[in-house]
């Protein structure tokens, strides 16, 4: 019988597979962090064909910052019932009791309380000793450089000079007690490969991704939607609907919209196809600095 | 054609994702000696393909002002030098993935790094990559960096070569200059081995012959990089090759099913296909076969699949399946390339974890056989192997694994090395071949064994390891103990460091590596003790962690008792009752323990006494109680 050789995106789904079911084989109390958008979407997907016909032998985390999208969280709940998954939502309670928002704190203020800090309050918690994300090399220059299986000292934090080396397929999955490790499933995927295997695989995505009429305010040359009334109008700012979609998801005030008409799968890819700018442009945390990113996950974030 | 022109539709896109569909994967690595311009090569890459969209654009002038190294231009570089350290010092430090694709394949780029001490991002880049561009300066021409670059390349399996004589620019797009350089590289390259290998003339700053024809060497009749990459063929053979299969993970959702999870490594299998465990023989035949896209009649290299067989066999983690014929070889003895990535020396005798596919064993490496020059490829007698050097070298595995060659599969020919203390990865692994001793000697079966010994002196063997600092008193405690245990009919022996040295270990100094093999003979003879149904008491300094944990691996369950001889270097100094400290603060002792040379106190020793205070009869009685108690001797 003649086999052929796989393809891009098939080399891409084994490789991924592969990673995932090495974490599960290797660590005690692995946790796959769930952020609902397309890429954590399509991890979730090839977690499942992992361990096919059995369900994923780890739960799912989401650090919820309390300024999600409200269509984020219904089509969070909604997988997890549909899989017949154990998701685990956990939220900085001092955070949420000081009102830590991202009017009143500033983006990196904020995201470092409830985004970082709660994230490294739930392993702990919860003694997980891996911890999957969706991160792409392709998406930052800090990314193009981390591992697959990314060591991290007892207090979650990432040095980038001191990386194991990583060869073939084979990981290093040996800690010290308190030590853990993040695992990219996702790391040689670029944003078009994703969107391909979305197409290809007819995975669910949240609806935000499409274009509909919603409610922004343009402010500082960016369009906000207005997802709840915690959103302060400011003098000057009207509301208005706008035909507008994301190009990537995460707390409603710090995701810039994007005036659009596409509405089906191939109208976002052909969108992406001919866009001028890349993808994280929409997201204000990224905008502080160039080497923000890296700052941050020396601090612990994913 | 423009892609905005060309999508106008759902379905023009739809078919235009559909016409990708079958686009294949090239992994390739840059590699260069500093300056050669390989982060501006894939700078360029990216820029050409017009992976890099505004808002990097824009980043990127910025940041071309502040950190730049070519004046007024956009710095290439800069899109590719990821840390902030590493654009601080101008240099790349680490291996950075990049990607781009054209409407041909999609591209994996490994950035690695040229300095002398950074072979092992080199290596590890080279792991996972088909294809190696090699970038030398037309200026400068072959430097020995090419030649090294070009034989880790090889050593790590890399078919395919590119030679990038770049800033030609810099010599007036010389044709006799580019030649010169061709000609040699093709005689060096030569004893390499490689499937393909050319030369290509190109300017990464300005473009030329990187994605573009030249206008400026009409000369040069060759294909541009980018088109070289576009169709070279690199298919591997790893679909024709014998069928492997490494189980990552038991699949048992119900007692119904029972399947094993894993990537082909080798070869194809077929639902019927016979299935072996080679390292015990059993056998079984493919039930069914699971892929990420349903049920297969068969499934190739590469794919992680699932299979269910016929027959209730014993498998699990870090077996490796094969078919009947064409089996790998099984042994606990080989010999391997390895490629040295630690700070922290290899010590030849010294236990690491190898892991390989999903199995992790512990392994030595007996003997050093020799090392590697990777600039003259001669081969050097060496005892111990530092930071980036490569040598073949001997191992030892605690059990048989089964393996291939590195020739003949990537996957199940090649393992990493991990510290057992660090937990670091300190070498990678390449096997040569597999080592027939260990199958032709036999460990002679003795008709009166270890048990009947120990019976027979109504005792439970064990050696009793007393670490601690010169001076604390571990021969007085252990003298005291053994007449104790002498006295009471117990069979004992003491071994003691100073006393090992003037025989046995004479040949030995004080260099680390002679440390080890110090406690490895003490370890092993300690052992043959144990046989012999003996207590046996061994009184060393034995300051690091891992030789006492070396010790203890040697030794069966329950049979080795580790006491820390805890006194303050204050009070072992007042004692000093050979006068060593006295000498060891006057600089006529080096590497003595405690002054110049540190002592890495036990964390998880059975016994930890504390002497401050205490008489040494007070200490033996702790000692007697713990091992009546736990049944060594009769209370």
């Amino acid at each position: 019988m003649s086999i052929d050789p796989l393809n891009n995106l098939r080399q891409l789904e084994a490789e991924s597979i592969h990673i995932i079911r090495e974490v599960a084989a290797e660590f005690k109390n692995p946790v796959m962090l769930y952020s609902i958008g397309k890429d954590s979407s399509v991890m979730l997907h090839l977690t499942m064909k992992a361990f096919y016909p059995s369900k994923p032998p780890f739960p799912l985390l989401h650090v919820d910052t309390t300024w999600k999208f409200k269509e984020m969280i219904k089509f969070r709940d909604d997988t997890v019932k549909r899989l017949g998954l154990n998701l685990i939502v956990h939220s900085n309670q001092e955070g949420i009791e000081k009102n830590i928002n991202p009017f009143d704190h500033g983006s990196s203020g904020y995201t470092h309380m409830m985004k970082t800090e709660a994230l490294k309050e739930a392993l702990d918690k919860y003694g997980f000793d891996a911890a999957f994300g969706g991160a792409r090399r392709d998406e930052e220059k800090s990314r193009a450089k981390e591992r697959v299986f990314s060591f991290r000292n007892s207090s979650h934090g990432w040095d980038p000079k001191n990386q194991r080396p990583e060869l073939w397929n084979t990981y290093n999955a040996r800690i010290a007690q308190g030590e853990s490790i993040r695992a990219f499933p996702l790391s040689n995927w670029t944003e078009l490969d994703i969107w391909q295997y979305i197409l290809n695989e007819n995975i669910p995505i949240v609806p935000l991704y499409f274009a509909a009429p919603r409610p922004v305010v343009e402010r500082e040359g960016m369009l906000i939607m207005v997802d709840d009334e915690r959103m302060p109008i400011l003098p000057g700012e009207t509301v208005e609907e706008r035909q507008v979609r994301f190009r990537t998801l995460g707390c409603y005030p710090l995701t810039a919209a994007l005036e659009s008409d596409a509405d089906t799968l191939p109208a976002i890819v052909r969108e992406m196809l001919i866009a001028r700018t890349s993808e994280r442009e929409g997201r204000l945390i990224d905008h502080d600095d160039s080497g923000s990113m890296e700052k941050k996950k020396r601090e612990g974030y994913f | 054609m423009d892609l905005k022109t060309q999508l106008t539709s759902d379905k023009s896109v739809t078919d235009y994702i559909l016409s990708q569909e079958n686009k294949d994967q090239l992994r390739f690595l840059t590699c260069g000696s500093v300056d050669d311009g390989k982060s501006t090569l894939i700078g360029r890459l990216l820029f050409d393909t017009k992976l890099i969209f505004e808002d990097q654009l824009a980043a990127l002038e910025k940041d071309s002002v502040k950190h730049g190294t070519v004046g007024e231009d956009i710095d290439l570089a800069l899109l590719v030098d990821g840390l902030e350290a590493e654009r601080e010092q101008g240099i790349t430090i680490d291996v950075a993935y990049r990607f781009f694709a054209t409407d041909k394949r999609k591209f994996v780029v490994a950035d690695t790094p040229g300095h002398e001490q950074y072979t092992r991002n080199m290596a590890t880049g080279a792991s996972t990559a088909d294809l190696a561009v090699l970038l030398v300066d037309a200026r400068a021409g072959l430097m020995p960096q090419t030649r090294r670059h070009a034989y880790i390349a090889s050593l790590l399996g890399i078919r395919h070569v590119v030679l990038a004589v770049n800033k030609i620019d810099l010599v007036e797009f010389s044709q006799k200059r580019f030649n010169e350089i061709s000609e040699a590289f093709n005689e060096f390259a030569a004893d390499f081995g490689f499937t393909t290998q050319i030369a290509i003339p190109m300017s990464a700053r300005y473009g030329d012959n990187v994605t573009i024809k030249s206008e400026s060497m009409p000369w040069y009749g060759g294909k541009t990089l980018l088109d070289h990459l576009e169709t070279v063929e690199v298919a591997g053979t790893d679909l024709e090759g014998p069928f492997r299969f490494p189980v990552q993970w038991v699949n048992r959702p119900n007692l119904d099913f029972r399947g094993f999870s894993g990537t082909v490594a080798g070869g194809s299998v077929s639902v019927g296909d016979p299935i072996v465990v080679p390292t015990s023989g059993q056998t079984s035949t493919v039930k069914r076969i699971i892929t990420p896209h349903g049920d297969a009649d068969a499934a190739g290299a590469g794919e992680a699949i699932t299979l269910q067989l016929n027959d209730e066999i014993d498998i699990s983690r870090g077996d490796l399946l094969s078919g009947d014929n064409d089996r790998p070889d099984v042994a606990d003895q080989m010999a391997a390339h390895l490629i040295w990535m630690s700070e922290e020396a290899l010590m030849p005798g010294r236990r690491y974890l190898l892991k390989i596919g999903g199995a992790t064993v512990s392994a030595s490496i007996t003997d050093i056989k020799y090392q590697v020059d990777i600039n003259s490829f001669e081969h050097l007698a060496a005892k111990k192997l530092d930071l980036n050097e490569i040598a073949v070298c001997n191992f030892s595995l605690a059990k048989p694994l089964s393996f291939d060659p590195y020739k003949d599969n990537r996957h199940t020919g090649s393992f990493i090395l991990i510290d057992r203390l660090s937990n670091a990865t300190v070498a990678a692994g390449m096997i040569a071949f597999p080592l027939r001793r260990a199958t032709n000697i036999h460990w002679q079966a003795l008709e009166v064994d270890k048990n009947a010994r120990a019976e027979a002196k109504q005792q439970k063997p064990a050696v009793l390891w007393f670490t601690g600092l010169s001076g604390s008193g571990k021969s007085t405690v252990a003298t005291l103990l053994e007449k104790k245990l002498h006295d009471l009919g117990n069979h004992t022996y003491v071994l003691d460091g100073d006393n090992v040295r003037h025989g046995l270990n004479r040949d030995l100094g004080f260099s680390d590596e002679d440390r080890v093999e110090n406690i490895r003979r003490v370890s092993e003879v300690s052992k043959l003790m144990t046989d012999a149904g003996l207590i046996t008491l061994v009184s060393f300094i034995s300051p690091f962690r891992s030789e006492r944990r070396m010790a203890r691996d040697a030794m069966g369950d329950g049979e080795f008792v580790e006491i820390f001889v805890d006194t303050p270097i204050d009070d072992c100094r007042k004692r000093d009752p050979k006068g060593l400290y006295a000498k060891a603060d006057r600089g006529e002792i080096k590497n003595f323990t405690g002054i110049d040379s540190p002592y890495e106190a036990p964390e998880e020793a059975e016994i930890h006494l504390k002497t401050v205070g205490r008489s040494a009869e007070e200490l033996v009685e702790e000692i007697f109680a713990y091992l009546a108690s736990n049944g060594y001797i009769r209370g």
